[in-house]
């Protein structure tokens, strides 16, 4: 507020009420992003943490420094945090909520107060997870697997499938306010054929968050009926089949991972053309592809079952299936790359995560390959080589996608810029980072070393030095923009509405937006990514 | 637009809903009957058949589907789809488990 004196300060989302109930009992989409931004922040770094203990005590091949019993307490409570509480809300709830609105042209999402109630119930979910981590933790691992998490584990797994129960129903709400809002408060002219490819991939994440949600709902519930009432549904002894568990478990999970990477990728396709000064290549194949990768990822689940004892037909049905994934997947990186052929590449910071995205995403990808063969998945199921897989998928695809956002569009939610230097220095102290530390573990895989063991042969030590030094680089990385970003609230440069000089409805107002985002609803008459006919001084709309 | 205020201004006569009403109650008798005849591994599909009409009756007319838009039905019969590739994909692991008999597999 220092700068306050200088001019009268234009009522924005931020200055038009004060105090803590104006926060938490907000209608407005790009406040609940906030409060988003914050839940997940901290759930981001109670789950750095535990990845962190775990890293700590792989640097000694002797179970040393915690229990066994502890380590699969910290590998669960890293995955349930990180898929749950972080991943799936990352780039929707928090970037999606305050973007979708803006860049459709409308005022708000269609319905503001489940927006709300989407943030609580996250919370509510959250904090019961917590709690049962913090009475004694859980240690089926984040995938619950049966019968161990229904009969055998003596934790508190009960608490823990609450939690993901109620913070499930969290990103239905959002799910639907999204595909409500994309289908039926588009601006005049925003058609189909022009809304940006970030929500063409929001809507398609949606789709799974609402049709697939509900059945990790019910099966976590039904893992809680089970442990609690012995109601026999997954245990053979009265007549049920513990494999049914992981159909029903992943027909959700599989899918989830698009939930959490599809929204990067409508990050991504912002971004390179941006940056690129172009119009993205082959827009209609990104915005379908979106589509297609939602609907495909409904088809593959058993890939995680190949050695689980599912049918051999079935596997090769599955195996098949999951290659499909890898067009639309492919589509996507090769239109971005051709949208950067003969573009004026400028290499600011969210361009330079969105190189580390697409190099990442596609060895995370290419890797899930070899995961689908089933010949090698036989060999590298459950070793270190699936760990570094979805690592790179997760961490180096999805991350770097939502770092990539957070830069992009913070000078638009708080009307600040970051340190350039600075951030480009974490950009690439995340880059070398992450790669020292998965990578390795693609060879400590290969070599076959299983996942979840808190010990290991000495022979395995190299490599797994080498992934705790890549990991500290890593969290330095992280923390680095944790600190600007905070530091940029005060001291930052003042934005305006278009640093970037972009394109899209949410550049054309104020920086940060005011609470009812348009003052008069703006009507589209452009192509989306029109950058070769771009005037280079912006037009605001309504100011 | 057009299409909501079609379906939020529908006015559908008390009389189907208490003739819906009646078929329901109806079917929940069977339902009981039908459980107390053995039947072998019918009683379930019976069960479940009666069950899905009930299901589809509630939905078509307690929840207007009948009178919504379009987009409401595409809504609907794409839950549909996912449940059925739920339970089909599924369905080709345990129909073929036992297909191969080989004993040292």
């Amino acid at each position: 507020m220092a700068t306050a004196v200088q001019t009268v300060e234009r009522e924005n989302y931020l200055n038009s009420n004060y105090g803590i109930k104006s926060w938490l009992l907000t209608t407005d989409h790009k406040r609940i992003a906030i409060l988003y931004l914050i839940s997940i922040t901290a759930m981001f770094w109670l789950g750095g943490f535990f990845a962190m203990m775990i890293r700590l005590e792989l640097l000694t091949p002797a179970g040393d420094l915690i229990s066994s019993d502890t380590y699969n307490k910290l590998f669960t409570m890293h995955g349930i945090i990180m898929v749950f509480f972080f991943l799936i809300p990352s780039v929707p709830a928090v970037l999606g909520n305050f973007l979708v609105p803006l860049m459709v042209g409308a005022k708000d999402l269609a319905f503001p107060r489940v927006n709300l109630l989407s943030w609580y119930l996250y919370m509510a979910g959250a904090i019961t997870a917590l709690v049962a981590m913090v009475t004694g933790g859980v240690d089926t691992g984040w995938t619950f697997y049966t019968p161990f998490s229904t009969t055998y584990s003596n934790t508190h797994v009960i608490g823990a499938a609450i939690g993901i129960f109620i913070a499930g129903f969290s990103s239905i709400l959002t799910g639907l306010n999204f595909i409500v809002t994309i289908h039926r408060m588009r601006a005049p002219g925003m058609t189909w054929r022009r809304l940006p490819l970030f929500c063409w991939a929001n809507y398609a994440a949606a789709i799974i968050m609402v049709l697939g949600t509900p059945v990790i709902a019910i099966t976590l519930l039904l893992v809680a009926l089970e442990r609690a009432f012995h109601i026999g549904v997954f245990n053979p002894q009265l007549g049920g089949d513990p494999l049914l568990f992981q159909h029903l478990f992943w027909f959700y999970s599989h899918p989830a991972v698009y939930i959490m990477i599809l929204p990067g990728m409508g990050v991504i396709s912002e971004i390179v053309t941006c940056f690129s000064r172009k119009r993205v290549f082959g827009y209609e194949f990104i915005a379908l592809a979106s589509i297609a990768i939602a609907v495909l990822g409904f088809l593959v689940w058993a890939h995680h079952m190949f050695v689980a004892g599912i049918s051999v037909y079935a596997a090769l049905v599955f195996s098949l299936l999951s290659y499909l994934v890898a067009i639309p997947s492919a589509v996507k990186v090769f239109n971005w790359t051709a949208t950067m052929y003969k573009g004026s590449i400028r290499y600011n910071t969210p361009m330079l995560y969105a190189f580390g995205f697409i190099g990442l995403f596609t060895v995370g990808g290419l890797t899930g390959i070899f995961l689908a063969t089933l010949g090698i998945d036989v060999q590298v199921h459950d070793t270190y080589f699936v760990v570094a897989h979805f690592h790179y998928v997760m961490v180096g695809g999805m991350v770097m996608a939502y770092m990539a956002g957070l830069h992009f569009w913070w000078p638009k939610i708080t009307g600040r810029m970051y340190p350039e230097a600075w951030a480009k220095l974490s950009a690439l102290l995340v880059f070398v980072g992450f790669n020292t530390t998965f990578f390795p573990q693609f060879i400590l895989g290969y070599m076959g070393l299983p996942r979840r063991y808190h010990a290991y042969p000495p022979e395995f030590q190299v490599l797994n030095v080498l992934s705790t030094a890549g990991a500290s680089i890593l969290a330095v990385g992280y923390v680095l923009p944790m600190i600007y970003f905070v530091w940029s609230l005060r001291y930052g440069k003042e934005a305006g509405p278009n640093p970037w000089n972009a394109v899209g409805l949410e550049w054309m107002v104020p920086s940060p937006p005011p609470t009812h985002n348009f003052d008069e609803t703006p009507v589209v008459t452009w192509e989306a990514y029109d950058y070769e006919h771009q005037p280079q001084e912006e037009v605001t709309v309504g100011h | 637009m057009q299409e909501t205020t079609e379906s939020v201004g529908h006015i559908v006569p008390a009389k189907l809903y208490v003739t819906i009403w009646a078929i329901l109650m109806a079917m929940t008798i069977t339902t009981v009957l039908v459980a107390r005849a053995d039947i072998g591994p019918f009683n379930v599909v019976v069960a479940l058949v009666i069950a899905t009409i009930k299901a589809t009756l509630v939905v078509l007319f307690f929840m207007h589907l009948r009178y919504s838009p379009k987009l409401t039905m595409a809504t609907v019969v794409a839950a549909m789809f996912f449940l059925f590739l739920l339970l089909g994909l599924t369905m080709t692991d345990y129909l073929t488990r036992a297909w191969l008999t080989n004993p040292g597999y």
